[in-house]
């Protein structure tokens, strides 16, 4: 029997996964989301495979907070492993349940049948009954047992294939977001955001602000909560933009520019852990580097939208948020309404990479609409809002420690990790939506709290190596009291630490005169791991790696996600003179059975963009307003024009379970740029965002 | 205080009757109901509003309505539809080119304007020509593969 995960084990109702639809179609719940990575078509293809249909024959519903099944964030790279292995066991239960009443109907044996699109054959030749013909007789109130063992790998048809994405067309033709939603009466709505826990409005000239607004516009204001809400979009818009420059407010936050950066960060008092090995009880020699990366912003191409309306006692929203169960349960705690009373649905959105200003947002639309019953609310954030009130991803520093062997091995290694925390999301550990800060009772501060290493790790992420070592260990000390609000941008932690690990590894090599790729082989006896090195060193043709030292570079970076998903290797070619120039990325990765490849592949060569965009260019600023960086010019991006070739190879290891993908290649892709840039310079770059100051700092030490 | 005008959007006149220093953006989607063309960042600086003025890809999100009479305006609505795919839209589609899709509809505008002018271009070419567009998911390599594919189709189809 199958184990029941997580997934399963909250939601066991087989008919919140399951539904048979008049239509011909099967209704498939997801609590899983979209958000740019493809989720809906591969678990699309999962139900469609287990049950024997067209792809086109699934309907999902995702993020009905109602309906649908409840799997918390869709976060992590879990969708795949717990959504879809919880889609996959009720798929085949549903089949062998409805397989085994079309038989009692037909009266024949259940292996005489078959399914065809929805359709069962009776030795190969049409039985007249299908799925919808015998649904009535199926109880999918029942829970799911996990005891019908899904299909072999060998015979699948549909998984495994490259099945376009089915939201595409309508993203292409212009629809498809929750900011096109309209309903009947549908009022716009922007905020004037508290700046600041703390914060409080002493004197708004709403006078001023309405003849600015230049149509009529009310004006909603829950203690320092306010909103500006009309039929004109451009008004409130504009009434926003001015009452943020008329209002007055004692105790706003006021940051200075050092607190931006990782060095400040790592310098404020911590709670600190130890995790993996002991510590050596003799003190070691040993050799260290220091790496560190600056806060950096999800940059979700538009600001965060929602939509909300309360009527007859029920507050309905609609989120482009990671999680509708969560955000239901927060809406409901913090107006203090009845769970039953809150409908949270998912829209599509532009992607998030993380948690951004969405949760918020909707929390912001069921202020409003609460305090204009009957009215749907459509709100908005505005751009400076996204950027200046998101969580940002932590300021880190990362100390790698290691003692070496007579071989110039690790025999004992340590990574010593500073940040901020990770895992901010409302209802995790104490966290909370923003504007409860701005309410009448703001909820208690949260005590230090990062993601937990077994699931997955926040900071820590990736924090121990792959290789070979006598004892490996994380040293970490977590910074609780930053000026900020941080949480998960994609990769977490993980980012820095793979950028920290492979650097240094590259160093050791170099210590010993040994080739980098040799080296880290040397100590590297997971075979999925070494596939992957030596997969992406053959596609960049590392043979003909140079010395170094002339401009231009090659170098490498490995990571298995989490330590326990998908493998990524990945080979970066750059040019160095006052900028660095990514000119090719060559990426081998495993990620177990594959439900589709050219999904997944556009998922690495996505992370890859992004890896090159935090290496480079990416980097938070803060000023006495606040967080400074707040358009484009401030806070810049890769455009196309820096954009490399990049080339995506997938090692087939379809034996084993399918592995999460989205965020496995953003930690190697900056350690492989490193490493390049080490090897192009014949010095290293320990920081990111590597910027022209930085270029020429390491070519002059 | 507004006067009527006339603004051309996909080849039909609309008669509005709007402030003249309305952004043309909030004009397409909450006056004509058009939402393809999206707010990004409302600062002329991420592309996601593009639409064709006259055939050049222009902002709109700050673009004031009341200076448009006259013009020909299209958006990413006009290009094709989901039955009649324009070219460009079929070669996205064929690369599977889009993660979120929220910066596809500025591009696809951006890639018409400039195939219009440069039907046999570089990789480097359509990248420049995209410069003034962000995607934040990543999917430039397969945008800039869409882009030189659909301008073979196109330059079969004049051809």
């Amino acid at each position: 029997m199958a184990e029941l995960t997580f997934s399963l084990k909250e939601n066991p109702r087989i008919d919140r996964w399951l539904r048979f639809e008049p239509d011909r179609r099967v209704r498939i719940g997801t609590g899983k989301v979209e958000l740019g990575q493809g989720v809906l078509t591969a678990l699309a293809q999962i139900a469609a495979e287990e049950l024997d249909l067209s792809i086109d024959q699934i309907r999902m519903m995702s993020g009905n907070s109602v309906e649908g099944p409840g799997e918390g964030y869709t976060a992590s790279s879990w969708s795949i492993e717990h959504s879809g292995g919880a889609i996959r066991l009720v798929a085949a239960e549903v089949r062998a349940l409805a397989l085994k009443q079309a038989a009692l109907r037909l009266n024949a044996a259940p292996d005489e049948l078959t399914i065809v699109e929805g359709a069962f054959l009776r030795n190969g030749v049409s039985s007249g009954i299908d799925y919808w013909s015998i649904a009535g007789e199926l109880d999918l109130s029942a829970e799911v047992t996990g005891s019908v063992p899904a299909k072999p790998p060998s015979s699948y048809r549909l998984v495994g294939t490259s099945v376009p994405r089915i939201d595409l067309p309508a993203k292409l033709t212009g629809s498809g977001f929750i900011q096109d939603m309209t309903f009947p009466g549908m009022l716009h709505a922007r905020t004037l955001r508290q700046p600041g826990r703390g914060a409080e409005l002493v004197s708004l000239d709403e006078d001023a602000v309405r003849r600015r607004a230049g149509a009529e516009i009310r004006i909603v204001r829950v203690e320092n909560f306010v909103a500006f809400v009309g039929v004109d979009e451009t008004a409130v818009r504009t009434a926003a933009v001015a009452a943020s420059e008329r209002a007055v407010w004692t105790d706003a936050r006021s940051l200075r520019p050092e607190q931006a950066t990782p060095g400040w960060v790592a310098s404020q008092p911590s709670d600190d852990r130890l995790m993996g090995d002991p510590r050596p009880e003799l003190a070691l020699d040993r050799v260290s580097a220091r790496f560190t990366r600056s806060f950096l912003s999800h940059g979700s191409i538009a600001p965060s939208c929602a939509v909300a309306v309360y009527r007859d006692g029920m507050l309905s929203v609609w989120s482009h948020g990671q999680g509708m169960q969560p955000l239901r349960e927060n809406i409901a705690k913090t107006l203090g309404l009845p769970l039953g009373n809150v409908a949270c649905h998912h829209v599509q959105g532009p992607g998030c990479y993380g948690h951004n200003g969405a949760d918020d947002a909707a929390f912001d639309a069921a202020l409003v609409a609460m305090a204009m019953p009957g009215s749907p609310i459509r709100l908005m954030w505005r751009r400076e809002e996204e950027f200046g009130h998101e969580p940002l991803s932590s300021a880190m520093t990362v100390a790698v420690h290691a003692a070496l062997d007579p071989a110039g091995r690790p025999l004992d290694w340590t990574t010593e990790i500073w940040s901020a925390t990770h895992g901010q999301r409302p209802g995790v550990g104490g966290a909370y939506l923003l504007a409860a800060d701005a309410l009448k009772e703001p909820p208690l501060q949260r005590k230090p709290f990062d993601i937990p290493l077994e699931r997955g790790g926040g900071a820590a992420r990736n924090g121990i190596p792959l290789y070979e070592m006598g004892a490996k260990r994380i040293d970490f000390h977590l910074i609780h009291d930053v000026p900020v609000r941080t949480s998960s941008l994609r990769g977490l932690g993980a980012t820095l630490n793979v950028f920290a690990i492979e650097g240094f590894v590259d160093d050791l090599a170099a210590r010993v005169g040994e080739d980098p790729l040799a080296y880290r082989l040397s100590m590297l006896s997971d075979p999925r791991a070494r596939r992957v090195v030596e997969k992406a060193a053959a596609m960049a043709n590392w043979a003909s790696r140079d010395a170094g030292g002339t401009g231009s570079g090659l170098g490498i970076g490995l990571a298995r996600y989490k330590n326990s998903s998908a493998y990524a290797a990945v080979v970066a070619a750059v040019e160095v003179d006052e900028a660095v120039r990514v000119t090719d990325v060559w990426c081998a990765v495993d990620a177990g059975l594959v439900i589709n490849p050219d999904g997944l592949v556009n998922q690495i060569e996505g992370n890859i963009v992004q890896a090159i965009s935090w290496t480079l260019i990416e980097e938070v600023r803060f000023g006495p307003q606040g967080i400074s960086t707040t358009d484009w010019q401030s806070y810049p991006v890769i455009r196309f024009s820096d954009v490399p070739e990049i080339c995506v190879e997938l090692v087939d290891a379809s034996e084993h379970p399918p592995l999460g993908v989205g965020e496995c290649a953003g930690g190697p892709t900056a350690a492989a740029i490193g490493n390049a840039v080490a090897h192009a310079l014949g010095a290293r770059i320990h920081d990111m965002p590597m910027t022209r100051e930085r270029i020429m700092a390491a070519i002059l030490a | 205080m507004s006067k009527p005008l006339t603004l051309t959007v996909n080849g039909r006149d609309h008669d509005l009757d709007v402030s003249g220093t309305t952004p043309l953006l909030d004009v397409l989607r909450n006056s004509l109901g058009l939402k393809g063309s999206r707010y990004g960042c409302g600062l002329e600086q991420c592309g996601a509003c593009m639409v064709l003025i006259d055939g050049a890809a222009e902002y709109s999100c700050s673009r004031e309505v009341g200076t448009l009479a006259g013009y020909s305006i299209t958006t990413v609505e006009g290009l094709g539809t989901m039955e009649a795919l324009h070219p460009l839209q079929q070669a996205f589609l064929d690369e599977q080119a889009g993660q979120c899709g929220y910066c596809l509809s500025g591009i696809l505008i951006a890639a018409k304007a400039f195939l219009d002018r440069n039907p046999d271009p570089t990789r480097a070419e359509v990248a420049a020509a995209l410069d003034r567009n962000l995607c934040r998911c990543g999917s430039h390599p397969r945008i800039l593969r869409a882009v030189l594919r659909a301008a073979a189709v196109m330059r079969r189809q004049v051809a």
